[in-house]
């Protein structure tokens, strides 16, 4: 079965003032299939997995292994790792301006798959993913991100992932600035992406709430740049009471 | 160089990265003609090409004048350097063939089968085109307008027949709208122009589908000095779009030409320049319209090639209600100035106009916009808008703008924003983690800035800018 694996991952952030550490020794392992959510404080290094998993050149990789299905992960540039079936739905997606969202769509599936997406078949594709996440039609003619509202870049982001069907997907905050409505349509996305693919969720939340739309398997407490503490959904529910003082020592309060 | 580049799927990655930084049209036909010619200029070469072309004594004085005149005009000091121009190794005439061919097989063989590589004759076959005008070196080999348009009286034909055929329109507007005078290449052409294309398109006719020109260099230190005057008659629209490449050689050429326009009252022009010389000519054109009451000029100028450019299309608003507007693109690589622009002067009440500039600069190149925007007195309840966007590729690479303001008038609207960018990383790491090589991912958003001015070439330019713009991006990433 194909297995995302990280093992012992350190990884720095350029600062100014020079490298600054953020992961101290991350251990997890993903198989297909799978929904393991991470949770934990602002600043105690969510997105700096999410962001160093997909390769991006801000963060260094000091040491540690990740591999996909075996494969060196770390070791391919950022357009091999989503070739080799990787997907990063963004926090902060960028803007493209004058690229409208039907040519990326088909130019990203193209060089996903290595070939492009047959004609006949992939317009009904792209017009079935999007009235599923609520999306008109018209979104297809809009520039890349260029004017889309909190919650029309999640969806945008959520449709790559139908579209594209990853082995792995990590999304990094979803629900950050969704309504109920837009965090439900997002969430039903993610659950047919997991229900027609298999694919294997790594979800990265601050929050609780998106965890009643999405299942997952395993919940993992992230602090101070590692697995503070590892369990079954039923974690999740006991952080929703007691929330993340418990894993803040005194010391750690301020950072 | 060759010519015969395969289609980019079927190129395989060595193929690709020795295409990186390469120039497609550079190859050049046996030089006869080129390798007799003259170098250097004085009154007898102006003599000479008039002579050559049997042309009238107020032409051949006309051309003496704008020489004095050129000899007396300094070089511009502001713009581009201009020092590597050595005007007396420049061959200012070369006539590549005997005569004027109507059919493609008529021309000399190497001639025509550097046309079959630009795919001139296939355009015209499909009849994306209304006319054709091909000008090789100094004169025109090749013409041919549709019969339908012949017959609704619209004249189009080279210059050097425009004189001979139709002397009293020719005299009428010629030098009218860039007298001689004007700036120092301006009077250069003045006293040496040769070729370039005569449009006459009479009241209300519409020339639906554009004419087309193409020029190119063939010799080595050419300079070419066509020159085209357009007149729309009142009421009517045409299309204008124009073609040009050359080889590559070791030393510079030079082209300077003049464009005139006159578009009255409610006629419609659109000019449209897709400029791909190769990166050892100097191109300084000086290219000016004027609009009557009610009419409209559009200048859609791309600048991709040349060592140098040096160009600002000119809209003199001169009735009522005239509208102007100038869409330009400018491309610089290794080594290249783009210095382009726009120029639009209202002198009258109620005119308009809108100057959008985008420029890409990669690899160490140079783009400047420089634009002036003149509101005369009198020229109450005029509007004027800028908008200029330079996108850098690289960190070693330059932009700047010289946004010129003149306004004598009160009441009018003025509106100018510019802006200078760089592809982000975030940008690409975005594109790059949907699958795409960092090429595929530069080339995406590079097209994605100037779509708003591909938009508005013809379909076959738009893909040809499309496919320059890859070419140009292969060479700008590790």
């Amino acid at each position: 079965m194909p297995t995302l694996e990280i093992r012992d991952l350190h990884v720095s952030v350029e600062t100014k003032e020079g490298p600054k550490p953020i992961l101290r020794g991350v251990d997890l392992t993903i198989a297909s299939g799978e929904t393991h959510a991470i949770m934990g404080p602002n600043g105690s290094g969510k997105s700096t997995l999410a962001s160093a998993l997909a390769g991006h050149p801000k963060y260094t990789v000091t040491s540690g292994t990740v591999t996909l299905d075996g494969e060196d992960l770390l070791a391919m540039t950022v357009d091999e790792r989503a070739r080799a079936g990787l997907f990063l739905a963004m926090q902060y997606p960028v803007e493209v301006s004058g690229v409208s969202v039907a040519n990326f769509l088909r130019t990203a599936k193209t060089a996903i798959d290595g070939q492009a997406p047959a004609l006949r078949t992939w317009g009904k594709e792209v017009r079935g993913a999007m009235e599923n996440l609520r999306m008109d039609t018209s979104f297809a003619e809009r520039s890349v991100n260029e004017g889309f509202s909190g919650g029309e870049k999640k969806r945008h982001e959520i449709l790559q992932m139908e579209l594209f069907k990853p082995r792995f997907a990590i999304l990094d905050e979803t629900d950050s600035g969704l309504d109920v409505d837009a965090l439900r349509i997002v969430s039903e996305g993610v659950n047919r992406a997991k229900d027609n693919t298999d694919v294997g969720v790594l979800l990265i939340t601050h929050y609780t709430r998106i965890l009643r739309y999405i299942k997952p398997d395993f919940v993992h407490v992230f602090v101070d740049g590692k697995i503070a503490e590892e369990g079954g959904p039923e974690l999740a529910d006991r952080l929703e009471e007691e929330g993340y003082d418990k894993y803040l020592g005194a010391g750690a309060v301020s950072a | 160089m060759s010519a015969e580049t395969q289609a980019p799927e079927q190129r395989s990655d060595e193929e690709i990265i020795a295409s990186i930084g390469a120039y497609e049209y550079g190859w050049h036909d046996s030089d006869e003609a080129g390798a007799s010619a003259q170098r250097g200029l004085n009154e007898d070469v102006v003599r000479n090409i008039s002579a050559l072309k049997k042309e009238p004594e107020w032409m051949l004085n006309q051309r003496l004048k704008a020489l004095r005149l050129f000899g007396k005009k300094p070089m511009p000091s502001w713009g581009s350097d201009l020092s590597g121009i050595d005007f007396d190794k420049i061959k200012y005439f070369v006539r590549s063939t005997e005569k004027q061919a109507s059919s493609w097989e008529e021309l000399p063989e190497d001639i025509k089968a550097t046309y079959d590589k630009l795919g001139i004759p296939e355009a015209e076959k499909q009849r994306l085109v209304a006319g054709v005008a091909a000008q090789y070196e100094s004169e025109v080999v090749y013409h041919q307008i549709r019969e339908d348009l012949e017959e609704q009286g619209v004249i189009f034909v080279d210059t050097d027949t425009g004189l001979r055929d139709y002397p009293e329109l020719f005299q009428e507007y010629f030098g009218t709208v860039i007298p001689s005078g004007d700036n120092k290449f301006a009077a250069l052409n003045s006293a040496v122009w040769s070729g370039g294309s005569f449009v006459y398109v009479p009241p209300g006719v519409h020339v639906e589908i554009p004419l087309q020109a193409y020029f190119r260099i063939n010799t080595e230190n050419m300079g070419q000095f066509e020159r085209t005057l357009i007149i729309a008659d009142e009421g009517s629209y045409v299309h204008y779009v124009e073609g040009c490449t050359a080889p590559i050689y070791s030393s510079d050429s030079l082209h300077s030409a003049v464009v005139e326009i006159v578009v009255k009252k409610n006629a419609r022009v659109r000019y449209t320049t897709i400029q791909n010389w190769s990166n050892n000519v100097y191109n300084l054109v000086t290219k000016r319209a004027t609009a009557a009451e009610g009419a409209t000029m559009e200048w859609v100028d791309g600048n991709i090639g040349s060592k140098v450019t040096m160009k600002y299309p000119a809209i003199y608003l001169l009735g009522e209600h005239a509208r102007g507007e100038t869409l330009s693109i400018a491309f610089a690589g290794e080594g290249q100035h783009q210095d382009a622009g726009a120029k639009m002067v209202h002198a009258a009440p109620n005119t308009s106009s809108s100057i959008v500039s985008k420029s890409v600069a990669r690899g160490g190149g140079r783009t400047s916009y420089r634009g002036l925007v003149q509101v005369l007195e009198g020229a109450s309840h005029s509007a004027s808008n800028v908008l200029c966007d330079a996108l850098l590729v690289d960190q070693i690479s330059r932009s700047d703008t010289y946004p010129y303001v003149d306004v004598r008038e009160d009441d009018v609207s003025m509106g100018h924003e510019a802006t200078v960018s760089r592809v982000s990383e975030d940008q690409l790491f975005y594109l790059m983690s949907r699958g795409m090589e960092e090429t595929e991912a530069m080339a995406m958003i590079v097209r994605g800035f100037v779509e708003p001015i591909a938009r508005e070439l013809p379909m076959e330019y738009a893909l040809e800018l499309n496919r320059l713009i890859e070419l140009q991006m292969e060479g700008s990433v590790g």
